[in-house]
């Protein structure tokens, strides 16, 4: 048993009386510690994931199929209250922009207390304790100050600081980080990354972490888990995804990656874009797109194929398999 | 907290200064002092000494600042009906008026943020639905058929309250002559208020309901509701507090033009308030009356506005008061 299993997790949103799904199909596992990657383009379904995980899937949206085991008991079964036990203290979230993150109108140090005392009994003096030392933990120079300050007198850095430290008040045992570091200054991305990875090593905490950038994920990452429309089409050691991309799709990405391309050169983006949930095409959702199109992929929803460590949903990955077995089943 | 109070003392004179402006004009042209002072047997002759001695004759500027001079010291002129200092007349009529306002402001605050709030929370329940419906109908019934539909009813048909007037008052603090503090009073003032809140009161239920509902959407809540905290405490709290800051902005503007709002209620009710005798004064064209009416009524506009954006400083940590440190 891992320590998170997400099986077959679906979320659907009801918009103008029909239903969207916006997830579809999403499994895999993390153990204690592990760090995983999810990467794909805008629209892939990555937030959605992260929020369905912590059952924080808002109206008009729904968990509509599937189960999430953390520690074996299903969160999907759990009461709003024990899931509230579950949220800010065994599993914690790092949102994308700070500047939006933080309530505007209550100090640094009423939003972390109040974290503390929605999940044990704690007196303020004591809570107010384990904030400083959180805030330590981040580097943030004269936490008690900070204490009493609002949001709009930190800068963003600070503030991605302080809401790691949030995400930390509870020692949690998984932290899902939703592109932790978009909204920085590119300067201070490096820095808030590291932080978080040394944190999480420090404190064998489980990381998801969600961007867009595979650069990161291939530093940081031991898994990968690539998501296209709301599916999963390839999944697999980070390494592996890396060096060794099966899917056309993941091929795609890694090629329009700056370090691929020499100075001067254009990017090799992938051409076309993400379709939105109301046309999704029938067959591989990515076939519009692909430069290997088959037949085959414009009727039939691709399987997954094992190919190494990795699972791919692709036709072709598929086909090429089955030739390399039928090849050495003649030898 | 010093330069803030300069910078509204200084708005407060520009807004006194269209004001008195405006009066001076109305006063100017509403009708002939004249006729108001003296009768129909005066001669031609002693009319025109009369207007000189009264400087009538003088240029616009030269009356206006006459008339702002006298102003500024509080003397308004003479009520032509009342034989008294027109400033004295309507202030007398002031805690009337200023406690129908009170009261209504009451009734919009306690039903409005409760069911704003429910109905932001579950927009799509029957409450939701029943009060967006109600607060349609009730933007768009002008206020003296409220005030008349509630007086058939309460009044005529059922007999429970008092259709006119302000019942039994009494005299706190030396010169306060209030209705509060008894029950007669308090029976009193109930449908008035009401009928005064109802114009404003669907228009702040929606408001709070959409300021809210945007609130709740927005990354904080979200991020409150993944630190575990309890809906109260996200509701009531985090999403409460961010709603109410547009909505004190608002509801401070409206407020002040609640005041204006008390002619039609005044009258409607007999409330023996700033707005009846306004009414009245206009139709015995007592023109120094109607613009010490004018003065206090944009007075009372300032000052509700210097303390909502008082408030509104003590709320919102991101707005310092110029020079606060
Ligand atoms: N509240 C909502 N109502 C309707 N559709 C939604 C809602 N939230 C998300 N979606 C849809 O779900 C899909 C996935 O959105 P999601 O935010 O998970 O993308 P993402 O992969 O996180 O993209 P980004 O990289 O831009 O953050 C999108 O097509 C979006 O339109
Ligand atoms: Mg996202």
């Amino acid at each position: 048993m891992s320590f998170l299993e997400v099986k077959n997790l679906e979320v659907s949103f009801n918009l103008h009386s029909k239903s969207l799904k916006a997830l579809q199909n999403i499994s895999f596992n993390l153990e204690r510690g592990e760090r995983l990657g999810i990467v794909g383009e805008s629209g892939a379904g990555k937030s959605v994931a992260a929020f369905a995980i912590l059952n924080l899937i808002s109206r008009p949206g729904k968990i509509t199929a599937g189960e999430v085991l953390l520690d074996g008991e299903d969160l999907s079964k759990l009461s709003s209250q024990e899931m509230r036990k579950i949220r800010g203290n065994k599993v914690s979230m790092i949102f994308q922009d700070p500047m939006m993150t933080l309530n505007p109108v209550f100090t640094i140090g009423a939003q972390m207390i109040e974290c503390l005392k929605a999940h044990r009994k704690i007196s303020k003096s004591n809570a107010t304790k384990i904030a400083i030392q959180k805030l330590k933990q981040v580097q943030i120079p004269s936490p008690e100050m900070r204490m009493n300050q609002y949001p709009h007198e930190l800068s963003g850095g600070m503030k991605q600081r302080i809401i790691i430290a949030i995400a930390l008040l509870m020692d949690p045992a998984l932290i899902i980080a939703d592109e932790p570091t978009t909204a920085l200054d590119v300067t201070i991305q490096a820095e808030i990354m590291e932080l978080l990875l040394d944190l999480c090593e420090s404190n064998n905490v489980a990381l998801i972490l969600i961007t867009h950038d595979l650069g990161v994920v291939s530093q940081v990452t031991q898994k990968t888990i690539v998501m296209y429309a709301g599916r999963i089409i390839e999944q697999g050691p980070t390494n592996e995804i890396i060096n060794d991309a099966q899917h056309p799709y993941t091929q795609g990405l890694i090629n329009a990656l700056p370090q691929q391309t020499l100075p001067g050169e254009k990017l090799n983006q992938i051409r076309g874009s993400m379709p939105s949930l109301q046309d999704i095409p029938s067959g591989c959702s990515f076939n519009p797109r692909c430069d290997f199109v088959l037949d085959l992929c414009t009727q039939k929803r691709p399987e997954f194929t094992q190919s190494g460590g990795c699972s791919v949903a692709c036709h072709m990955v598929k086909a090429m398999k089955d030739a390399e077995k039928g090849h050495s089943a003649h030898e | 907290m010093i330069a803030f109070l300069i910078n509204r003392l200084f708005q407060a004179a520009i807004v006194m200064f269209v004001i008195s402006l405006l009066s001076f004009s109305i006063q100017d042209n509403l009708g002939d002092p004249l006729r108001e002072l003296v009768g129909q047997s005066v001669s031609e002759a002693d009319r025109m000494e009369l207007r000189e001695e009264l400087g009538l004759n003088d240029s616009f500027l030269t009356q206006y600042f006459r008339f702002a001079g006298k102003a500024i010291q509080g003397d308004l002129g003479t009520s032509y009906f009342f034989k008294e200092p027109a400033l004295e007349v309507i202030l007398k009529k002031l805690p009337a008026t200023l406690e129908l306002v009170f009261g209504a402001t009451v009734l919009i605050i306690v039903i409005s943020i409760p069911v704003g709030v429910y109905s932001a929370i579950n927009p799509s329940s029957l409450f939701s639905k029943i009060a967006m419906g109600i607060s349609i109908i009730g933007i768009s019934v002008p206020v003296f058929l409220t005030a008349i539909i509630f007086i058939y009813i309460f009044s005529v048909e059922l007999g429970w309250l008092p259709s006119f007037g302000r019942g039994v008052t009494e005299h706190v603090f030396g010169t306060w002559e209030t209705g509060f503090f008894n029950l007669d009073g308090l029976l009193h003032l109930l449908l008035p208020c009401i009928s005064l809140a109802s114009i404003m009161l669907p228009l702040f239920i929606r408001l709070i309901r959409a300021e809210m509902m945007e609130v709740l959407q927005s990354e904080y809540i979200k991020f409150a509701w993944a630190k575990g905290l309890s809906p109260r405490r996200i509701w009531f709290m985090h999403a409460l507090k961010n709603t109410m800051l547009p909505v004190i902005t608002v509801g401070g503007v409206q407020i002040g033009t609640m005041v204006a709002y008390t002619i039609l209620t005044e009258t409607v009710f007999q409330w023996p308030g700033m707005g009846f005798l306004f009414l009245e004064a206009v139709n015995r064209v007592d023109t120094p009356l109607i613009v010490a009416y004018l003065i206090v009524v944009g007075a009372i506009f300032v000052i509700t506005n210097t303390i909502v954006d008082l408030i509104y400083g003590l709320v919102n940590p991101t707005v310092k008061l110029v020079g606060e440190k």
